[in-house]
């Protein structure tokens, strides 16, 4: 496992290393282009770059959290969230526990955010825990904590920002030239010939094209990452079955995250971004296809380790390049895959899709500061947090119920 | 003079390889030991919530007084074992974890207890409780097959004979189903 670890962390370094360097041709393009001086924008891009990693690295996990509307939950909110999530904590071997979020939305996806294993947390949608059993829960969280364990967060916090700043820039920078640009490339026209048109062309092709570069430098890596971490999660859970399963759900899912955009896309599990009403399985930018996903995990017959996977993945994909170098594989034993319910588990004693619809709701309700008040008819109603009167009309059979004041 | 420099050379690339061979040992065997503190952690509370739930079942169960005394009496052999070493431990635990399941497997015949919110709640626990157990089990065993695979293998065995570091103990798997594959039934 450390091997890998380490040969992401060079590839991290890497991948941001080409990330800041397009910002940089960036922002010596516009500044020849507008400015009439490169190393004027050289030094705008410069320092946009350095105030952007500092604010990704000390507080990309909040902006990342903040943006998608994610609420910190403690045990006693969702008992079992909690303690799936620290069941992955205890199978990875991480030494922090994360701070566990939950999203108030329809939508099913999860994500990982973090700086490094100390500072990391890990969110889930309201819809995610509606839907998913014990199992396919524990599968998700698997790979969420395997992104915090294989250090894949805080790259994707710093790509997040700067890929975000690049098509910013590069937006307004097409924009400017299209419509107000015509100042500025007549006065670079004037000042340095014919070249300056050259160069306006230039700036022009590569406003366009750097966003498009910059994803899929993301993109190369990223993709490689998920099926990582679909590996460290069957191994987490010894249960690939559960994460294949939960993948399954939410490719049928046709409601879109509402808390994303381009530069969070690939923290989520599975790409968040779908055309109206149609199935997520068909878009995988950011995301191996989800089906591939699912069938590499369904194949891995036998075992539950990273061979395993491996095994699977180049009997899908004929020819392919391994997932894992033979250094990572080496020393790993042979591991067995574990009996769909957990031992001292009988079938049927998890709450079904019902309940768990009802326990989310509930917890919803309690997070928005809504009060629950049973009125004598067994009806719930709930009080909002702006309710001024000292009493409520039951309206199912019209008691007056007092409201507890706050 | 340069044989002396060549010797000498020799010698601090040798001493630089033992540090860091030694150095991985350490690593390891901490690795280890701090996963079986996690196990331990997990143990105890499974110990804690028992004398809860025998507390919470008793009344809806009357007529299973001998499965309620063997989950408390299995849970007194197993704090008994506390410390007498892995061996010891782990036999004991098995025991608990086969008390338990009895227990759970009998509760299906109680539908007022399943209704029981401070039940369902103990449930959870247990069950979160049981899946850490195995879970840090899990953990514990890769971390020690990591541990005794250096201190066999060419050439950090020497590092490890020299320094007298010894083989870590697996935890064992609690139930012989556990070892066989999941088998898939078409009835």
């Amino acid at each position: 496992m450390w091997e890998q670890v380490r040969s992401n962390r060079i590839r991290s370094v890497v991948l941001v290393g080409m990330m800041a360097a397009l910002l940089l041709v960036v922002g010596y393009l516009l500044g020849e282009a507008f400015l009439g001086n490169p190393i004027g924008g050289l030094i705008i891009a410069l320092a946009i770059l350095l105030v952007l990693n500092l604010v990704a690295f000390f507080q990309g996990d909040n902006i990342m959290l903040a943006i998608s509307g994610a609420r910190k939950i403690t045990r006693d909110d969702h008992p079992r969230l909690y303690n799936i999530v620290e069941e992955m904590k205890i199978a990875s071997g991480l030494e922090r526990m994360p701070d566990v979020y939950i999203i108030d939305d329809p939508a099913m996806n999860a994500f990982a955010t973090g700086r490094d294993a100390n500072h990391a947390s890990v969110a889930v949608t309201a819809g995610l825990l509606q839907a998913l059993n014990r199992d396919e829960l524990q599968g998700v969280v698997g790979h969420e904590i395997a992104h915090i364990k294989n250090r894949d967060v805080l790259l994707m916090s710093l790509c997040g920002v700067l890929l975000g700043a690049i098509v910013i820039l590069a937006w307004y920078g097409s924009r400017m030239m299209l419509f107000g640009g015509m100042a500025g490339g007549r006065r670079s026209s004037r000042g340095g010939g014919g070249g300056g048109g050259i160069i306006i062309i230039v700036a022009i092709v590569l406003a366009i094209l750097a966003p498009i570069l910059a994803q899929l430098i993301y993109f190369a890596i990223s993709r490689k990452r998920e099926y990582m971490a679909d590996a460290s999660s069957a191994l987490y859970t010894r249960y690939p079955e559960g994460l294949a399963s939960a993948l399954e759900k939410l490719a049928g899912s046709k409601i879109q995250v509402k808390g994303a955009n381009q530069a969070t896309a690939p923290a989520y599990i599975i790409n968040p971004f779908r055309e109206k009403g149609r199935a997520a399985a068909d878009l995988t930018s950011t995301h191996p296809p989800i089906s591939e996903r699912i069938r590499i995990l369904r194949s891995m017959a036998g075992g539950a380790s990273l061979v395993d996977y491996d095994h699977a993945y180049r009997s899908i994909h004929k020819g392919g390049k391994p997932v894992f170098s033979t250094a990572t594989l080496a020393g790993t034993g042979a591991v067995g895959i574990r009996a769909a319910v957990p031992e001292a588990a009988p079938a049927g004693r998890e709450p079904g899709k019902a309940e768990r619809t009802r326990e989310v709701s509930d917890l919803m309700w309690r997070m928005n500061k809504y009060d629950t008040l049973t009125c004598e008819c067994g009806t719930k109603l709930k009080i909002p947090p702006d309710f001024k009167r000292s009493n409520v009309k039951c309206p199912h059979c019209g008691r007056i119920n007092n409201v507890k004041q706050r | 003079m340069v044989a002396l420099y060549v010797v000498l050379g020799i010698i601090v690339v040798l001493l630089l390889w033992f540090v860091i061979i030694y150095n991985g040992l350490v690593r390891l065997r901490n690795q280890m030991q701090n996963a079986w503190a996690q196990i331990d952690v997990q143990l105890k509370r499974r110990h804690d919530l028992i004398p809860n739930l025998v507390e919470t079942v008793k009344g809806y169960m009357q007529h299973e007084r001998e499965t309620l005394e063997a989950v408390t009496n299995a849970r007194n052999l197993a704090q008994q074992a506390i410390g007498r070493g892995v061996g010891a431990q782990s036999q004991a635990e098995q025991g608990l974890t086969g008390a338990l399941s009895r227990l759970l497997a009998v509760v299906e015949n109680y539908p007022d207890l399943k209704a029981n919110q401070n039940f369902l709640a103990l449930q959870e626990e247990l069950t979160s409780t049981e899946n850490k157990i195995s879970f840090s089990r899990q953990y514990y065993n890769d971390s020690v097959l990591g541990l005794n695979n250096k201190v066999q293998m060419f050439p950090s065995n020497f590092v490890a004979n020299m320094t007298n570091f010894k083989l870590g103990e697996f935890f064992e798997v609690e139930a012989p189903a556990e070892r066989e594959a999941p088998k898939v039934s078409f009835t």
